[in-house]
């Protein structure tokens, strides 16, 4: 039982970082993809398109053994996990971020910039928000994939949620008895997660 | 006087579509221009050139000494001093009516937190708003949405003021509050440029009313004039179907 609860911090505390800087990956290639430089839309595309490509599991193998041989570092496993999360979870955010300013209503942005403000200002003050907003639950979503997705971590030996009971199985040969309740774990934790979104998203309902 | 607005044969297309053909406007300061015409004839592009929302393809444009149509100009400085209301008034909705007022000013450090709050209450108070500080904008009507967004450009200072159909996406019985406003503003010597249908405003705050039609200024004169007795076909007819 304490393993478990360890395991969940961590499969928690992968997904909860990587959404985190892949928000902020989302928002940088997101405006990328709004820009009018064709480079940057390009990068942002093949970015996109790479990720998407490939089994998360591939990407996995190749951040972790893959890179590594050609530059010569060790990965810390933990950063590791994380940054193969967030390069993963940032490509879909991408999406989400571009699909969310895209939502706003362009007066939105001309009434800003008519008071003067800078576009920087006025997409950090204005339209941002507005599109964060409307992004609230597909966000809530991506954090629910990601979580999941943490659980493909175990082959590199992230004693994450799966590979914790992975391990006990191996002592006690309770399959049946482990994983499901494993299952039950990350049932709970992601209901919980999809209740709290949705009184969240009544809570920044502005004025209505 | 002094010239707050000179635009010189300006042109601008939409792709094939040419909006604005060789228009050329002066507008004094403290004058409140108006600008009529039937839908599509490029007033609200012109009212948009002036203060960069729309590129310029050629021609020059000069607003408050800026020169508009200079590329190294920065926009944002000229903003600053023109204020621009839309017709569907563009409120912030994730802010308060004061919010909405106080946001420009703070984020360009023109004033401080407290500053800017005392300021955008002033704005409030002078559109009659000042009880509807806190609502958000999903909670005012049009006409207080509005006077909300005129509050917010005013909270700039701006020597000179844009209205882009400010009347058109109201219900008749909210056009009057809007008006009243912008009449006061009017009679404090605001240099105002109006794109509206409102004839009836056009005739009592207006200066000189400018009719476009095709993306050229057909006809123009001070309201008396250009209404009692206009001298071309085409402001004729537009004016025989809105009079």
């Amino acid at each position: 039982m304490p393993t478990f609860i360890k395991a969940i911090g961590v499969t928690v505390r992968i997904s909860a970082a990587s959404l985190f800087f892949a928000t902020i990956i989302g928002i940088i290639f997101g405006l990328f993809k709004l820009s009018n430089i064709k480079p940057l839309i390009f990068i942002a595309n093949a970015y996109i398109s790479i990720i998407r490509g490939t089994p998360l599991l591939v990407q996995i193998l190749f951040i972790y053994f893959g890179i590594p041989m050609v530059m010569g570092f060790r990965w810390n496993l933990m950063s590791a996990g994380i940054v193969i999360m967030t390069i993963n979870a940032g490509a879909y955010m991408t999406e989400l971020v571009r699909g969310g300013i895209e939502a706003v209503d362009k007066g939105q942005m001309e009434a800003a910039r008519s008071l003067g403000l800078s576009y920087p200002k006025a997409m950090a003050q204005v339209v941002l928000p507005q599109a964060f907003r409307m992004m609230l639950p597909s966000i809530i979503n991506q954090f629910i994939v990601t979580l999941k997705d943490t659980s493909l971590l175990s082959v590199i030996g992230m004693r994450e949620l799966v590979q914790n009971t992975k391990i006990i199985v191996a002592n006690n040969m309770e399959a049946f008895t482990m994983y499901a309740i494993v299952g039950i774990y990350y049932w709970v934790i992601i209901t919980a997660l999809s209740s709290a979104a949705s009184l969240l998203e009544r809570r920044t309902t502005y004025g209505k | 006087m002094a010239s707050k607005v000179i635009v010189q044969n300006l042109y601008k297309s939409f792709g094939q579509l040419k909006v604005l053909n060789d228009v050329s406007i002066e507008v004094e300061d403290r004058e409140v221009v108006v600008i009529i015409g039937p839908s599509g004839s490029g007033k609200s592009t012109l009212l948009r050139c002036l203060n960069g929302l729309e590129k310029i393809d050629s021609g020059s444009v000069i607003v408050d000494g800026y020169d508009i149509s200079d590329k190294k100009t920065n926009l944002n400085t000229v903003r600053k001093n023109i204020g621009m209301v839309f017709q569907h008034f563009n409120l912030f909705p994730h802010k308060t009516a004061l919010q909405n007022v106080m946001l420009a000013p703070i984020a360009l450090k023109i004033m401080q937190k407290h500053e800017a709050e005392a300021k955008a209450k002033e704005m409030l108070k002078r559109v009659g708003l000042l009880e509807k500080a806190d609502t958000y904008p999903a909670q005012l009507s049009g006409g207080q949405k509005q006077r909300v967004a005129i509050a917010r450009s005013l909270a700039m200072a701006p020597d000179i003021m844009l209205f882009d159909e400010p009347t058109s996406a109201l219900d008749a019985e909210m056009v009057g509050e809007v008006l009243a406003v912008m009449k006061e503003l009017a009679k404090g010597g605001m240099t105002m440029i109006v794109v509206t249908h409102e004839i009836g405003f056009a005739k009592e705050v207006g200066d000189r009313v400018l009719f476009m039609d095709a993306g050229m200024i057909i006809e123009e004169g001070p309201p008396a004039v250009l209404f009692a007795s206009p001298k071309e076909k085409r402001t004729i007819d537009f004016l025989s179907k809105v009079l």
